[in-house]
Parts: C-alpha cells; sequence; structure tokens
C-alpha cells in the first residue's frame, strides 16, 4: 500500500521526518519497501519569472528571454516553447541541472549563436505529466526565487508499505497511523466524521435477504450532484496511492477506502430499477463487473441486485451496468458489511481480486457503517454539491466486543521481554484495547486479535523486537548426541560414495510428463493445475528426469556422463527413497595408454549399484541376480538385484529400446536404480568385532576351466562351485570367459583354505571332484 | 713374500676380460676344477711338509688374490653392464596419467548436511515428512482455514483425484512441525529440511525448492531462545562472527508472535555477503507457535509453547556459496555441479568445520 507523508499527517501530528517515520513503521510490523521522494530530483529547479522575450535573430520558432530567478541580474534563456512570453511565471533549470524527464544536464551554451544559461521546463521535462506543448505556467502570483517542489507541494515523501494479512485495519492510513502513535511517534489526531441528517427519505427500498452473507447493508442517496474531475489534492493523493483519477464520485469511494479502510460503492440510479437488496445469486446469473469481464456466479456468492439484474458482486466488484459517469446526478450509496469467509471463497472462485475484495476477506471495523457513510457524503457534498437522504439501515453489523484475558506476564513467558505491566497497559490503550477488570476489550477494527498471544505480540512488537534478549538454548549434559536416522543415513553414505566413484549428484524436477510417467509405469498422482504438461505427474522413477539431464549434456558436447540423484519417487502407497543413476558415453576417454575410448555398458552400472549398496549398508554377498529387470528394460541386458523376489534393491542396465527412443535417451544410455527403502536393516548393532584369527596356513588356489552350456549364467556356476565344499572352498571367481564355436568356456580360480594341517594331495583330489560334479549338475563339462 | 709367478699373467687376463663371460673363463681357467690355481693347491698334498710351508702361503696367496681380482672385475662389469641398460630404460613420466572422474556433491544436499551438523550440537533431529500432503497438515493445522487470504498467497499445487481430504504439494515445511507435534511427546527439538512446491516459474522463482523448518517445543522457551537460535545457527552456517540479525514484527498463521528476521549484508570484491549491517536482507520467518496450531497437535497449549523457524535452503547455499540463479539448481547441468559441487569428502563435521 502506497500513500504520502502530508496524507500521513491529516491523521498523525508528528515532528518526525520520513526516515524516521519509515524506520518505526518497519520496527511495529508494517515493512517499508521503498521511500520516495519526488521532490527530490526537482530540488534544483526554481519558480521564475520571464522578463522580456525577444525573437532570436537567428531562428524564427526560438525566443531569447530574460528571466528572473530571485537572485542576482536576470538570466538569458534561449527558449522554444510557442508560450513562453514577457509576464509568465514558470519553472527554471540552471546550468549544472540534471532534467528528469530528458535524461539530461544542462549546460551553459551557445544555441545559433546566443547564449543560454538554463532550461524553462516543461512538465514532461520534470516528469509531471505528458504535457510538451509548452513550458508550464504557474499563477502570477507564485513566489519567485523558490523551490518549484515545495510550490507545488510535491515535497511529499511516499511510503510503500507491506501489509501482513492480518492487519486490514493498516489498509487505510488512519490504520497505520494509529499504530505509529501508539509506537510514540506522534498523536493520532481525532478523525472529523460530519454530521449529514439528510433533508429526504431514501427512495431505494434497501433490504437483506442473505443475512449470513451480508449482515448489514446501509445506504442513502445523493442527488442533484456533478460528477465532475476530483480536486487537485485527492487527485495528487490518489497517484501517490498508485490509483488513476477517474471522476469524482469513483475518487472519493477510493479515497475513503484508501484513508479509512473502508470500501463503499456507488451506484448510479438511473439504471436501478426498484428494491436494492443484498441476496445470494441465482445459478447461471452473470454480471459484467467494472474491469468489463464477465462473471458466471452461483448462490454461494451473496451479490447486490435490484428487481432485474444483479448490480454488484458484493463486496468484490461494481456491476459496469450502473457505475457512475460524467452524467451521474443521482447516486446510491452503499456501505455493507459481508462476511469474510464469503467474500474469500466467492473471490476465490470468480479468481477475481480487487482492493475491496482484500479488505472485506480481511474483516472490515464492523463499528465503522455510519461513520464511514458520513464521510463518504460529506465528501461528496462538498466536491459535487447535491443534497443527501437520509440514511437506510439494513441488518446489524457483528460489533459484538470480544474479550480477551490479559496476563501481563505472559509478555515475558512467552515474548521474552520484561514489560512493566503499566506500560503494557498503555501500549494496549493506545492501540485501542480498553479493559475491564482483567480482560482487554479487542477494538472493533482487530479482527485478527482473538487470544493471550495476540496481547504479546502487540506489545512486544510495540517495546521492539530489538529488545528481546538474545536466550541461550538449555543444553544437554555431555557432548552432541547422534541425532540422524538409519535412512538418512543411508541417503548420506550413497550419495557420497557415489560422488567417490565419479557420480555428479543432480536436482530434478518432481514432477515430468505423461509420456514420461507412462513409460515407467504410470504417475500415481497428477496435478489438477501443473506449471505445464512436462510438470504434471509425480515421477514414479528417477530415470526420466536423469535421462532429460544427460541429454541436456550430450547435447552442450559432453562426451562423459554419470549423473546421479537421490530423491523421491512418489507411488501410490508411499514416497519412496531412491538412488538414479544414468551413464552415457565414454567410461575412459581414448588415451596414449589405452587406446580407443571404453564406452559404458550395462557392467559399470552394476559396479556403481554395488558399491552404492555396499556403502549404505547392504548384504552385497547375498545379493541374487535376475537378468531382465522389466518392461521399461533391455529383457537381456538389465537385471535387479534383490534378497529374493520380493526384496528387490536396484535395478540396472540398458533401457528397452523403445523407452529409451520415447525419451530421447543419448545412444548408449547405461541407467540404474537403487531402492534405498528396501534395503534390511542389519541385524547387529555390536561395536565390538569378533576377535581376529587369521589362518595359520596360507591358502591354495587351482584353476577350473568349464565347457558350459550357453545360457549357463556365471553367477549360477560360482555358487554351485563355491557350495561344492563350503568348509574348505572361501572363494570362486570367474577369471576367463570365452565364447567359440564349440561353445561357452568359464573358468574360476577356486580358492581353498587348509585347517590345522596342510593339504595332501588326496584331498585336493577330494575336493577337485566335488567342484567339478557340482559344475557337471549345471551341465558343465571340465575342459581336458 | 714374493707373488707368485702366476699372479702376474692372471691379473692381465682378468683386466683383459671385456664382459663376464670372459672374465668367468680366466675364473674356470685358474680357480676352476682343472684351473692351474686348483692344480696348485691339489700338489699342496703330494710335498713334504717343509716344501709344503714354504708353498703354501705363497699358493694361497694366489689364490686369494685372483678371487679378489675377479669379484672387483666382475662388480665393475656389472656396474657398466647396469649403467648401459639404465641409459636405454627410460619412459617420458610428462605423459598424463589416466584420470579417475571426479564425482560432486549437489550444493542443496551439502548445505543440508551442514545444517543437520549445526543443529545436532544443538540438539536438534531430522525430520521428514511426505510431499504429497493432505491440505488439513499443510494448511488447516497450522491455522490456515480455507477462505484464509494466505492460503491464496501460496500459490498451492492440488493433486488430482477423489481424496479423503485434498491432497496438494507441500508448500512449506511446516506441516511437519504437526507430524512431529503428533507423532511424540515433548519436549522437541527438530528440524526439517527437504521439497516444497509453488505453482510459481520466473526468473528468481521455480515451482520446486527447498527449505528447512525448525521447531522447538518445551515448557518455559520464549522468543528470546528463537533469537538465539537463530543468531547462533546463522553464525555457525556462514563462518563469521560479525553475523547481526534483526527481528521484525510480521505476520504468519501459525506463529504469534511473529518474526521475520533479517541478515545484514556487507559488499566484498563487489559481490553481497552475509556479515556487517551494510544493508538489511530477509532470510527467515519465524515466531512462537500459534497456540492453536499446538492444540490442533492434540497437546495442552497451556503447558507447552515453543518457536518454529523456517527458510530456504536453496537461497542459504547461494548466500553462502554465491550463486546468483536458482533456476540452475534442477538443471543438472555439469559444467555448473563442477563448478558449484563439493567432493564426497567434504563432510561438514564440528571438529573439520561446516563449510567447504
Amino acid at each position: 500500500m502506497k500513500f504520502s507523508l502530508s496524507w500521513l499527517k491529516d491523521h498523525l501530528d508528528t515532528p518526525a521526518d520520513a526516515l524516521a517515520i519509515a524506520d518505526a513503521l518497519t520496527r511495529i510490523g508494517i515493512e517499508v519497501e521503498d521511500v520516495h521522494n519526488p521532490a527530490e530530483a526537482l530540488k534544483p529547479f526554481r519558480v521564475a519569472k520571464v522578463l522580456t522575450a525577444e525573437r532570436h535573430p537567428q531562428a524564427d520558432k526560438l525566443q531569447v528571454l530574460s528571466v528572473d530567478v530571485g537572485h542576482g541580474t536576470p538570466l538569458q534563456v534561449v527558449c522554444g516553447a510557442p508560450n513562453a512570453r514577457a509576464g509568465l511565471v514558470g519553472v527554471f533549470g540552471g546550468a549544472g541541472t540534471y532534467v528528469p524527464g530528458s535524461d539530461f544536464t544542462l549546460k551553459k551554451a551557445a544555441i545559433r549563436g546566443v547564449e543560454s544559461n538554463g532550461m524553462m521546463c516543461s512538465s514532461r521535462e520534470l516528469q509531471l505529466g505528458d504535457d510538451h506543448e509548452g513550458i508550464i505556467e504557474l499563477s502570477a502570483d507564485a513566489p519567485v526565487g523558490t523551490s518549484f517542489a515545495d510550490y507545488a507541494g510535491l515535497d511529499d515523501p511516499v511510503f510503500d508499505v507491506a501489509i501482513t494479512p492480518n492487519r486490514q485495519d493498516c489498509m487505510g492510513v488512519r490504520g497505520i497511523a494509529r499504530d505509529l502513535a501508539a509506537a510514540g511517534v506522534g498523536t493520532l489526531k481525532a478523525l472529523d466524521v460530519p454530521t449529514i441528517e439528510g433533508s429526504f427519505d431514501n427512495p431505494v427500498e434497501i433490504r437483506i435477504e442473505d443475512a449470513e452473507g451480508c449482515p448489514a447493508f446501509f445506504g442513502r442517496v445523493v442527488r442533484g450532484l456533478t460528477n465532475r474531475t476530483s480536486p487537485d489534492w485527492m487527485q495528487r493523493r490518489l497517484k501517490a496511492a498508485g490509483q488513476r483519477p477517474i471522476s469524482a464520485l469513483v475518487d472519493i469511494t477510493n479515497y475513503v477506502m484508501l484513508d479509512l479502510g473502508r470500501p463503499s460503492h456507488s451506484y448510479d440510479l438511473k439504471e436501478l430499477t426498484g428494491a436494492v437488496s443484498a441476496r445470494r445469486a441465482i445459478e447461471g446469473e452473470t454480471v459484467i463487473a467494472l474491469n468489463e469481464k464477465e462473471y458466471k456466479l452461483d448462490p454461494s456468492m451473496t451479490v447486490i441486485a435490484d428487481e432485474r439484474q444483479v448490480h454488484d458482486i458484493g463486496g468484490i466488484m461494481g456491476g459496469e451496468h450502473s457505475g457512475v459517469s460524467d452524467t451521474t446526478t443521482e447516486t446510491l450509496l452503499e456501505v455493507a458489511y459481508f462476511t469474510p469467509e464469503r467474500i474469500a471463497r466467492t473471490g476465490q472462485k470468480l479468481q477475481l481480486t480487487s482492493d475491496a475484495r482484500s479488505r472485506f476477506e480481511r474483516g472490515v471495523d464492523p463499528a465503522f457503517l455510519d461513520d464511514g457513510l458520513a464521510v463518504l457524503t460529506g465528501l461528496i457534498l462538498d466536491i459535487c454539491g447535491g443534497e443527501a437522504s437520509r440514511v437506510s439501515r439494513a441488518g446489524q453489523p457483528p460489533v459484538e466486543a470480544r474479550r480477551v484475558t490479559f496476563d501481563p506476564a505472559r509478555t515475558l513467558s512467552l515474548g521474552g521481554i520484561d514489560v512493566p505491566e503499566r506500560e503494557q497497559i498503555s501500549i494496549l490503550q493506545s492501540l485501542g484495547f480498553q479493559f475491564e477488570g482483567r480482560d482487554a476489550v479487542v477494538p472493533s477494527w482487530r479482527r485478527d486479535v482473538d487470544g493471550p498471544a495476540d496481547l504479546v505480540e502487540e506489545v512486544t512488537r510495540i517495546v521492539g523486537y530489538d529488545s528481546i534478549p538474545s536466550t541461550p538454548l538449555p543444553r544437554r549434559e555431555g557432548v552432541a548426541r547422534p541425532t540422524a536416522t538409519r535412512s538418512q543415513m543411508i541417503e548420506r553414505r550413497a550419495r557420497r560414495a557415489a560422488a567417490a566413484r565419479g557420480l555428479d549428484e543432480a536436482v530434478t524436477w518432481s514432477f515430468i510428463s505423461e509420456g514420461e510417467a507412462g513409460l515407467f509405469g504410470g504417475a500415481a498422482h497428477m496435478l489438477a493445475n501443473p506449471i505445464s504438461e512436462e510438470m504434471k505427474y509425480m515421477r514414479p522413477s528417477l530415470i526420466p528426469g536423469l535421462v532429460a539431464a544427460a541429454r541436456r549434456n550430450v547435447d552442450r558436447g559432453a562426451a562423459s556422463v554419470r549423473l546421479c540423484e537421490v530423491g523421491r519417487r512418489y507411488l501410490t502407497d508411499a514416497e519412496r527413497p531412491t538412488v538414479g543413476i544414468v551413464l552415457v558415453g565414454e567410461k575412459q576417454p581414448r588415451s596414449w595408454q589405452s587406446g580407443k575410448a571404453r564406452l559404458f555398458d550395462a557392467f559399470d552400472a552394476k559396479a556403481d549399484v554395488l558399491a552404492l549398496l555396499e556403502a549404505a549398508g547392504a548384504p552385497v554377498a547375498n545379493l541374487q541376480l535376475v537378468t531382465g529387470a522389466g518392461e521399461t528394460w533391455h529383457p537381456g541386458r538389465s537385471g535387479t538385484l534383490g534378497l529374493g523376489p520380493k526384496t528387490i534393491l536396484a535395478a540396472f542396465g540398458e533401457l528397452h529400446p523403445r523407452v529409451a527412443k520415447a525419451l530421447d535417451a543419448p545412444t548408449g544410455t547405461i541407467v540404474a536404480e537403487i531402492y534405498l527403502d528396501a534395503i534390511p536393516v542389519p541385524r547387529s548393532v555390536e561395536r565390538a568385532r569378533p576377535a581376529f584369527k587369521p589362518p595359520a596356513l596360507q591358502a591354495v588356489t587351482r584353476d577350473f576351466a568349464f565347457m558350459v552350456p550357453v545360457g549357463l549364467a556365471a553367477d549360477a556356476l560360482t555358487r554351485a562351485v563355491r557350495s561344492a565344499d563350503k568348509q574348505l572352498i572361501t572363494e570362486a571367481r570367474i577369471f576367463d570367459r570365452y565364447e567359440s564355436e564349440a561353445g561357452l568356456s568359464l573358468a574360476l580360480e577356486v580358492t581353498l583354505q587348509p585347517g590345522d594341517k596342510s593339504f595332501t594331495e588326496a584331498e585336493i583330489v577330494e575336493v577337485s571332484k566335488k567342484i567339478v560334479a557340482a559344475a557337471e549338475k549345471l551341465g558343465a563339462a571340465l575342459r581336458g | 713374500m714374493t707373488s707368485h709367478p702366476l699372479a702376474a699373467r692372471f691379473e692381465a687376463d682378468i683386466a683383459a676380460a671385456t664382459d663376464l663371460a670372459a672374465l668367468d673363463a680366466v675364473r674356470v681357467a685358474a680357480l676352476g676344477k682343472s684351473g692351474e690355481v686348483t692344480q696348485l693347491l691339489k700338489s699342496l698334498g703330494a710335498m713334504d711338509a717343509e716344501t709344503r710351508s714354504a708353498e703354501a702361503p705363497k699358493i694361497h696367496a694366489l689364490r686369494e688374490a685372483i678371487a679378489n681380482g675377479l669379484a672387483e672385475k666382475k662388480d665393475e662389469l656389472e656396474s657398466a653392464e647396469l649403467e648401459r641398460r639404465l641409459a636405454t630404460e627410460r619412459v617420458d613420466l610428462s605423459l598424463p596419467v589416466s584420470e579417475t572422474p571426479m564425482g560432486s556433491i549437489h550444493p542443496v544436499s551439502q548445505v543440508m548436511d551442514e545444517l543437520a551438523e549445526i543443529f545436532a550440537d544443538l540438539g536438534f533431529a531430522v525430520a521428514e515428512g511426505p510431499e504429497i500432503e493432505d491440505d488439513w497438515h499443510n494448511f488447516t493445522a497450522l491455522n490456515i482455514p480455507e477462505t484464509h487470504p494466505a492460503r491464496a498467497m501460496h500459490d498451492t499445487f492440488y493433486v488430482d483425484g477423489e481424496h479423503e481430504r485434498p491432497m496438494v504439494l507441500r508448500t512449506h515445511t511446516s506441516p511437519v512441525q504437526i507430524r512431529a507435534m503428533q507423532g511424540s511427546t515433548p519436549p522437541l527439538r527438530i528440524i526439517a529440511p527437504g521439497r516444497v512446491y509453488r505453482s510459481d516459474s520466473d526468473a528468481t522463482h521455480t515451482p520446486m525448492f527447498h527449505q528447512i523448518e525448525g521447531l522447538v517445543i518445551d515448557r518455559n522457551i520464549t522468543m528470546g531462545h528463537l533469537k538465539w537460535t537463530l543468531e547462533t545457527f546463522l553464525k555457525a552456517f556462514f563462518e563469521r562472527d560479525d553475523v547481526v540479525l534483526r527481528m521484525r514484527p510480521s505476520y504468519f498463521p501459525f506463529t504469534e508472535p511473529s518474526a521475520e528476521v533479517d541478515v545484514g549484508w556487507s559488499m566484498e570484491k563487489g559481490r553481497r555477503v552475509v556479515g556487517g549491517s551494510e544493508g538489511w536482507m530477509e532470510v527467515l520467518g519465524s515466531g512462537m507457535v500459534h497456540p492453536r496450531v499446538i492444540a490442533n497437535c492434540g497437546l495442552d497449549p497451556d503447558e507447552w509453547q515453543g518457536f518454529a523457524f523456517g527458510t530456504g535452503v536453496d537461497r542459504l547455499a547461494m548466500l553462502k556459496y554465491g550463486m546468483d540463479d536458482l533456476r540452475a539448481f534442477f538443471d543438472g547441468d555439469l559444467r555448473w555441479m563442477k563448478h558449484y559441487g563439493f567432493r564426497f569428502l567434504d563432510v561438514p563435521t564440528l571438529s573439520g568445520g561446516v563449510g567447504a
């Protein structure tokens, strides 16, 4: 909200300057976003009088003026304005002056050979209007030599403040003045409310049919008025507030709203037919509002209507049909109280905001209907003339006062400031609270105050939050205890393990497009009001977002992309913590050592997955691999790692070519997902490890090469071999794989650990037989 | 004792040997099984005692001299051979080594870890809650009824479909407060970092960003504790003792009294940094938890009170580490991540510092 200093001073008697007032406003909770004095830029400009005006010897359209600037000898000025003439009093800027409207600095110069010492200015040059037809003409008695800004009343700083939604009372200049007075910045002046009885009965019947939405509707008619332009002082203030002056009647209602926080509406009486009532809208009823848009109404909304049609979306915006115009001579004034919740709902439904709505939905002062109407009428009679009717009153505004128990000790026990009780009471009184015993009676304009904590806030904010002493939180004995949960530690470890392995952590949007979600089994959640179609579905997988990021990087020329993200998948039953990985391009660049570049393959994803699972505390040795991770994946070049079919910890490999194409994945994209919440809780939390007992004798290794069926998984062979003798065989590792016309050959290195005696040759032969037998069960044959 | 007549010959032979093979031939000729010196040694047995005592020292001295000569020459030849070999064994170590790829931690994760570390020292645990939230937790329980103007200010994303309660993407991390209070018995000290959503997208707003919420519920907590906690946290986070705070009265439906918190900034190397007080910028919203919110969570507001605060994690990251464009946080641009990201070993700790 914007207002000028002089406007504020209508309500507040204060010697404070703009800066001090701005400081105080911010201190008490009315945040000042800007203080701007339009006179600042106009300081060097003075009122000056043209003494003589002669034709320029070299140019027809120029004149050579002699200008009295109030001191010293008159200055010679070359001027091209058609209205420049002897005797004119205008605005002068001397050499060295910056002209804001033209963005240049005046210099002493010769114009067509004649010296010029400055400029007589137009409105546009001073940013006071669009007029550039001629120079500004002031009244003949304007004091020559004085500051133009002072003379024109432009030296009036404008405050731009942010009013929090709880403070409807400060959506009028008077409310702000009251707060400042409470803060000791000045004294609140009494409000001048004229007494206007009215000289005739209101010819319009006013009725309330929807007392719930509009408990009170006061009105009167003013007839015989002239809707001229509003006076300069009002226009200046409205402009300072950022409003465009329209006509006296419109400006007056706007002015009363900005000045006193009291919205009202004025109807052109000749457009009304019969009684005017506050009622529920009828389904399908429409109205064209003052913003020239048509609104479709329904029975949840309160409207003001006559016998023919709706004229006002109650408390939000008037209708175009009965709006006042230059030809209006009779008006019906409406000052009503609308129920805030109703206004809020209607405004939300119609998606219509207005200054009236923002005040009514926050709750205007229910005790200010009669006075508001009187102020409004007084201004109309003063400015537009005419005569007023007596007031019609339908309904009763909810004026019953709220009481809050006042406990002065709460200011210390909640606010942390020790303020003497007498000072607290005086602060509250200056804000309009009254005291009855232990009860504070809340002023009618403070709908936001309804509990003891509110009183604490009122006192502490006026005393100032600066006075709150910084008080250490009590500290538990000893060093700080660990606070992270197991799942938080899993995420932290997985994240840092990923970075250690060369993955760059990205954060991508939680929402993806329908197409992307569909490729991953579809989304469980769709947004009703997305930013765009691309950001409409809560992701069921981290892969689409990461693949899109990888694509952007490849398009920017990246040769190698290793991306990961730790975030949630949004499924029907839960939001599941997940790691996503995308590998694209070169695993290793070409080099003088290794030759050609090596591209990523599914094994790189497997390595990352195993490393991250290990870091996250998963029992990696027990994981079982199943080839083919599902429909999204390449059936033969993807797999899952799990602890049984129901506990899948990760999926990795190549995407299904159709999915890759639909995602526009770069060629050779390898992906993986780790399902962090599937990692089982480890059984032991024992810190101490079992005793260290290295075997007494060195292990021996033996190599075995098998011809195996082509479809046999290497892992199956390894497991079979390892379980051939669980006592003696401590490790079995595939070290060679060779596929030829003869079939598939796999070679294993088997580690045998002797107990307290070295193996005899017979024992080794024995275990070798077991190994071969175990392999043969899988169709393998020892190679000769 | 005069040297043996054979000595000079073998000395000459040893000196003449140019490689190990030639030298070995000399050794065999002198000391081999049927070498001349070996023969001489064998002849000692056939001598009478007197002759032997006269000849033996000479022959032994001859054997020793030749053996020494051979060893010396062998060393010499081997050294020469090694030198020769070394002269050919050269690699260009200026060649580049294969690089281990360096990954990075996203600034948002890093800052969340930093915050968790700082607040752990103050006794705050990290709490979490759903991002798809019902409107009761996101609004109603926080004293934001349906008709409240603040609801409209939140630019809420609504989740489509029939739900028991309307579902939204949480617009702030404050619903975690509600869940924390409902889920445990005070005293409570928690922080709740996480993703939040507003349907807002322009140069300085993204539809998804990160917030962190703090909540303390106990019996005698005042705004003084709130002020201290925020001062302590911001000093620790920005790693400066000259961090100055300004609390301003403000309004949040879920706190009463409410305070907006500005932090002082100063210009350093043409950049606005936190610290000093050349100007103020808003960094936090805070206040004493509204009694109605405490009651909504099933606690007695006459017994329990406390404070809450909230701030943007992305914004804290930008202020500390100097990024100027929020949108880049969510683009996954490798160049940006390498520039602003953190190394995996930059784990914030109290002993090692919470900045990197």
